[in-house]
């Protein structure tokens, strides 16, 4: 028996089967987001006056990955349009270039959480606070190298954007004066556990959508040939997705990386 | 991506370049609100965020079809608006509801 509705849209309310499939989706996608977003801002609200992380992203990284995700999403757009404009050299390009921008978007995103992975916070025996980058930790040698810089209060490390000129330097420490020594990672501090949660499982999802993208582009493609209304209809949902993750993003770079 | 479109690879094309346009100054400028100096950082962040708002009314409106969907979809995303609202208005909620004698700091 054929299931109805499968390629062409229901009289009644003039949507087929897989897109109001992936809506139906999207909104609870929008529930589980949103469940993250008011934890941020109960977590936020809650934080104690001037204990709350400024200036600890790279703007311009979260800037450069905003404009490449928006660009991606454009060029699905694209793809879609190819794909019913029955121009099916265009749809594999502008879907290439969406996989390339994906591609893109997670390095960057890989980049950024390298550099909080090797970036510690090292509390020595004598009350100061070592913070910068892990250069040396070999852990045959006695001592630990960083490129960074000391401070007496870990207050001076929350609000960076406030710092000017802060100056940095290659600091070689004796294991022995290290009192506690941590990363930047989740367990570092509420902020952090929040940007990796969310950050985290927005790359998940970025991860998902270019499977989906990579299969509509390369084995799934053979549809084409078959039934070219529904291959349509795929790359058209997928797109759906894919601007949803864009949508998700366009909230997540200014909650995290601008206030 | 509503099928009552008449589809045209050039207007879509057109569509794109303005729509890329936008996302580019609205992100300029919630980046710009982020650092004016002289507001206090609720007035910065509401600033950011209605950006922000503008800034997803683009993307979903033009690039989603938003703008021209069908009313299933309209009542879908009511019931989606109703649920949202509702989640951060009760997380608001219980940011004042604390036990007696105790606060968040």
């Amino acid at each position: 028996m054929e299931i109805p509705y499968a390629v062409q849209p229901r009289p009644d309310t003039g949507i087929y089967n897989a897109k109001i499939g992936i809506w139906l989706f999207l909104m609870s996608e929008v529930m589980l987001f949103g469940a993250l977003f008011s934890a941020y801002v109960l977590l936020r609200v809650g934080a104690v006056p001037g204990e709350w992380p400024h200036g600890w992203l790279n703007v311009t990284l979260g800037t450069i990955n905003t404009l490449v995700l928006a660009l991606s999403a454009i060029t699905t757009l694209l793809a879609w349009v190819a794909c019913k404009t029955r121009q099916f050299a265009k749809f594999k390009f502008f879907h290439a270039c969406t996989l390339l921008l994906a591609l893109t978007f997670l390095c960057i995103k890989g980049y950024e959480y390298h550099d909080k992975w090797i970036h510690y916070e090292i509390q020595l025996t004598d009350g100061r606070i070592a913070d910068g980058h892990l250069r040396e930790n070999n852990p045959k040698e006695d001592y630990v190298v960083i490129e960074g810089r000391y401070v007496t209060d870990e207050k001076d490390l929350y609000d960076l954007r406030v710092q000017k000129g802060i100056q940095t330097g290659e600091i070689k420490i004796p294991r022995a004066q290290i009192k506690e020594m941590e990363n930047y990672g989740p367990w570092h501090n509420t902020y952090l556990a929040l940007y990796f949660t969310l950050t985290g499982l927005h790359a998940l999802h970025i991860l998902g959508g270019s499977i989906v993208i990579g299969y509509l582009w390369g084995p799934g493609r053979r549809m084409w040939k078959t039934d070219p209304e529904r291959f349509t209809n795929r790359v058209e949902v997928s797109g759906l997705f894919w601007h949803f993750v864009d949508l998700v993003w366009i909230f997540l770079f200014p909650v995290l990386y601008l206030t | 991506m509503s099928e009552s479109h008449s589809v045209d690879f050039k207007v879509y094309l057109r569509r794109c370049i303005y729509v890329f346009i936008a996302v580019l100054c609205t992100t300029s400028l919630m980046i710009c609100a982020s650092y004016l100096p002289h507001y206090s950082w609720t007035v910065k962040v509401a600033l950011i965020l209605a950006v922000a708002c503008v800034n997803a009314f683009i993307v979903a409106g033009f690039l989603m079809h938003l703008l021209s969907e069908k009313k299933m979809i309209y009542t879908l995303l009511g019931f989606t608006a109703f649920f949202f609202a509702g989640l951060m208005g009760l997380t608001i909620y219980a940011m004042h509801d604390m036990p007696a004698g105790t606060s968040f700091h």
